[in-house]
């Protein structure tokens, strides 16, 4: 495991993509078909399930270390990681092994949720005892569960196709749908022709940039198709060999989760593919993504949720029809077919996403401000001619969303960040007046700049009122404009309201906190959005 | 006969020591001033004396000027004021950098000022002093902040720069101009390559070198021939800067480079990914947690007081342990110990 753990340590210490690639693709080249398809299956962010309540790893670390808990939990406020504490607090360790990455996996992390716990703490307590500083902090991050790196699965992708010698689009579609971290399964992923005919597999899923400014720079109008951008959840709908698939952007199989896509997925022709998202839907509209978020996660179905939150395909696109890859095809040919495919293959979850008119940009902006009512984001803009590309790449796609709402809100309550911003106080909460009071009413984590991070961190420390554990109360003094996407009546929060995707738009210096929005204020967006009327 | 009044206090103008009329490490201008190093949150302009240990002279009016009225004494010797007996004895964190015992009707007070107990070529060991209480610093007063040994850590350090030599790259650290850049020097493998420092730092390096501390030969940067044309200068050397030249117009002329950071807080990733530099090497002028635990029991005081840092953590931990522990609040270096105001960078 020490390769990985040095790997680990190389992506960490170096900012640069390029270093990154060349330390993972060192990595590949070097390690054994049955660590390699571990440490895809990691880097790309895939983990095995918790193995160890980290409660109890915190109490063997602390008896090991002879820290009592007040001083173990000061540890972990200030490193934000409950892995890396432990790791830092540890003493070294008596012997440093280094078996490979697969043994430690196989054949000691897999087999500890199995385990009483008398025997787990055995286990954990001989792998910290033969593991080096960087190999525990990456063991203690397998076995919480919670092992993450900061790679993309580009970044993973090129380094396999380098090593390789492959294109990056094979290994990216490889690496879809499910798939066992095997020897095997590594050979096949690194192999010159593999016969990629995986009946499950999705493709990787083509996205829009955002668009910064007007559209006008994109040329002339006719050369561009233009949709509703929803917001639901990606998903691509495959029918293959008479089974049925459904994929999430996650890339998560949920194939059970919306009995209505599977059952539309059944209707489809052999061999079709499409690219679309999985929306609330009810009467021709689209219900609050709040409801969605009901079905979302939920194991078992109720058929009352059923009735209640029927979900539709909203269908972007045709990417595989009669068993051929359509993605090199123009989008003009790809929708048209999309469209006659929708015609034959009638069905209730089938909903086709409306093409929108295009006599001007200008026209096609006015239209774009009835967003809210209609309940979507705003707009996207698809270039005609292009093919359906493979991840977030400018020029072709572009996502046109309306101004966020925005709201003045009074910081209330800091508590310490995690990972990079461990240390800082950086997570906050903000609050809204009700007569002469602060209703807590939105956290917010992003949206300021570093050197402004470090002021609010300053003013935190200096402005304290109370302290709940990593909790602070601080004066209320600092003013910030928060946007959000989406607003949805509420009883499970205090102020009434849930707000969707909230975070810092500006540090609003010239406002004082008398100036900040109230909650009624607040309340009356509720009435501007559709997502918010409530089912 | 017991004192009246407490040896040590605090005012608004630092710590002070009421018997014999004297501040120590003062973050005003006060008439007399006892100062422990020459950092700047220690050693500030515009007292009317200073009394600091002899090592630290240089540093001294290097940093406070000319004019200043500096008077030192060799570390162990006592000086007498208003009955209070004073002397320095060092404290291993920087040239000069000493600690400062205080007696008085038998009653021995220690101020620790900053310190380590690592060793280190350019200044003097830490010194254990028997005291009845202890003032002393707690900058990393977690226990997580452990120091690995110079040695593996300069080997780290070695194998980076050499890396970088074989890759064509110039090797950028950051580090603190005063203490930590010229520890930085003589601990590294010079024989890798030139070493070249940001003008801050040289001025350090030559105090350093008049008051006696042998260094490798350094060049600064704005001494290198660059001719136009000519393949740049900079990679295979070594480029020692204070952090605030990190991500400067001034930095990125040694590209390619790697850049790194030499701080205690390294020690901890979510820090180390903040600076967004390439590499952090945990090396600290200051003790660690076993390092402030061995410093607090070899002094075998009874009573402690935690300054800056993590003080009421390492307050409680050491009354738990049975010791009278208590926290004063002094305004030194803040818990970044790189956060430090620009000036603390720029030497007069």
């Amino acid at each position: 495991m020490k390769a990985f753990a040095d790997l680990f340590a190389a992506l960490d210490e170096t900012t640069r993509t390029t270093d990154k690639v060349a330390a993972t693709a060192r990595y590949f080249a070097a390690a054994p078909p049955a660590d390699a398809v571990w440490a895809v299956y990691f880097l790309i962010g895939r983990k095995p399930r918790q193995a160890v309540p980290s409660k109890r790893l915190r109490l063997w670390a602390r008896e090991l270390a002879a820290v009592p808990e007040w001083l173990f939990d000061e540890s972990y406020h200030h490193v934000g990681d409950v892995a890396e504490t432990i790791a830092l607090l540890l003493p070294p360790p008596s012997a440093s092994s280094d078996r490979p990455l697969a043994d430690w996996v196989e054949n000691h992390l897999l087999p500890l949720r199995g385990l009483d716990e008398e025997r787990q703490k055995a286990d954990v307590l001989a792998a910290w005892a033969a593991l080096d500083a960087g190999q525990r902090f990456v063991w203690n991050k397998l076995i919480t569960g919670e092992f993450r790196v900061g790679v993309s699965q580009l970044l993973v992708v090129r380094a396999l196709a380098q090593v390789s010698g492959l294109p990056a689009d094979t290994v990216s579609h490889r690496l879809m749908g499910a798939w066992e971290p095997t020897p095997h399964f590594y050979a096949a992923l690194v192999a010159p022709d593999a016969g990629d005919a995986d009946v499950s597999r999705p493709y990787p899923f083509f996205l829009a940039h955002p668009l910064e400014g007007e559209p006008h720079a994109l040329g002339p109008v006719h050369e561009w198709q233009a949709e509703w951008k929803w917001d639901g959840i990606r998903a691509q709908v495959v029918r293959r060999r008479g089974r049925s698939f459904v994929w999430s952007r996650g890339e998560e199989l949920v194939t059970d989760r919306y009995p209505e896509l599977a059952s539309l997925a059944d209707a489809l022709p052999e061999g079709t593919v499409l690219d679309g998202e999985i929306l609330p839907w009810r009467d021709g509209q689209v219900l609050p993504f709040g409801d969605l978020q009901k079905r979302i996660g939920r194991k078992t179905l109720s058929k009352k949720l059923l009735e209640e939150v029927p979900t539709v395909l909203m269908a972007y696109d045709l990417i595989e029809e009669a068993g051929a890859d359509l993605r090199e095809q123009p989008l003009a040919e790809r929708r048209s077919r999309l469209e006659a495919l929708a015609e034959r293959a009638v069905h209730p979850a089938l909903v086709l996403s409306p093409r929108l008119a295009l006599d001007s940009w200008d026209a096609l902006a006015e239209e774009r401000r009835a967003s809210r009512a209609k309940g979507v984001e705003g707009m996207m803009l698809k270039r005609r001619t292009a093919p359906y590309r493979v991840g977030r790449l400018r020029g072709d796609w572009w996502k046109w969303k309306v101004e966020p709402f925005a709201v003045d809100a009074v910081l209330i309550y800091a508590q310490p960040g995690h990972g990079k911003r461990s240390g800082l106080y950086t997570d906050y909460t903000f609050g809204v007046w009700e007569g002469d009071t602060l209703v807590p009413f939105a956290k917010a984590y992003s949206g300021l700049t570093d050197a402004e991070i470090r002021r609010v961190d300053a003013f935190v420390r200096a402005n304290t009122l109370e302290k709940f554990g990593p909790v602070r109360t601080v004066k209320p003094e600092l003013v910030f404009e928060l946007g959000f996407e989406g607003i949805q009546a509420s009883s499970r929060h205090k102020s009434g309201v849930a707000v969707r995707f909230p975070r810092m738009l500006r540090w609003r210096t010239d406002k004082k906190p008398e100036d900040a929005d109230t909650l009624d204020r607040v309340k009356a967006l509720l009435d501007v959005s559709v997502a918010g009327g409530g089912g | 006969m017991p004192p009246a009044e407490e040896l040590v206090t605090l005012t608004d103008d630092g710590l002070y020591c009421p018997a014999g009329g004297f501040h120590i490490d003062p973050w005003n201008p006060v008439a007399r001033a006892v100062v422990t190093h020459a950092h700047a949150d220690h050693a500030r302009w515009g007292c009317g004396t200073y009394l600091a240990a002899d090592p630290g002279e240089h540093l001294l009016r290097t940093r406070l000027g000319e004019t200043a009225d500096i008077r030192t004494i060799p570390h162990g010797r006592p000086v007498d004021h208003n009955g209070v007996r004073v002397s320095f004895h060092p404290a291993g964190h920087v040239l000069g950098s000493a600690q400062v015992r205080l007696e008085r009707w038998g009653e021995v007070w220690v101020v620790t000022g900053d310190y380590k107990l690592d060793p280190d070529p350019t200044c003097l060991p830490f010194e254990y002093v028997r005291c009845h209480t202890f003032i002393t610093e707690s900058t990393f007063g977690l226990p997580i902040y452990r120091w690995d040994r110079p040695d593996e850590l300069f080997a780290d350090v070695n194998g980076w720069w050499r890396a970088n030599k074989d890759g064509g790259k110039c090797s950028n650290l950051y580090a603190y101009a005063l203490g930590k850049a010229q520890r930085v020097m003589a601990g590294v493998d010079a024989t890798i390559g030139p070493i070249l420092t940001h003008g801050a730092v040289e001025k350090v390096t030559r105090a350093y070198r008049e008051s006696g501390v042998t260094l490798p030969p350094t060049t600064p940067v704005g001494e290198v021939a660059v001719s136009r044309g000519k393949a740049k200068p900079w990679p295979g050397s070594l480029v020692i800067a204070p952090p605030s030249a990190a991500g400067s117009v001034w930095a990125r002329k040694f590209e390619p480079a790697s850049e790194a950071v030499a701080s205690g807080w390294m020690r901890v990733r979510g820090a180390r990914r903040r600076k967004a530099v390439d590499r952090g090497f945990a090396l600290s002028d200051h003790a660690d947690w076993p390092g402030l635990l061995t410093a607090v029991r070899e002094s075998g005081a009874t009573r402690v007081l935690a300054t800056h840092g993590f003080a009421p953590v390492l307050a409680r931990h050491l009354r738990e342990r049975g010791l009278d522990a208590g926290v004063i609040a002094t305004r030194y270096g803040d818990e970044e110990e790189w956060a430090d105001p620009p000036a603390a960078e720029g030497i007069p």
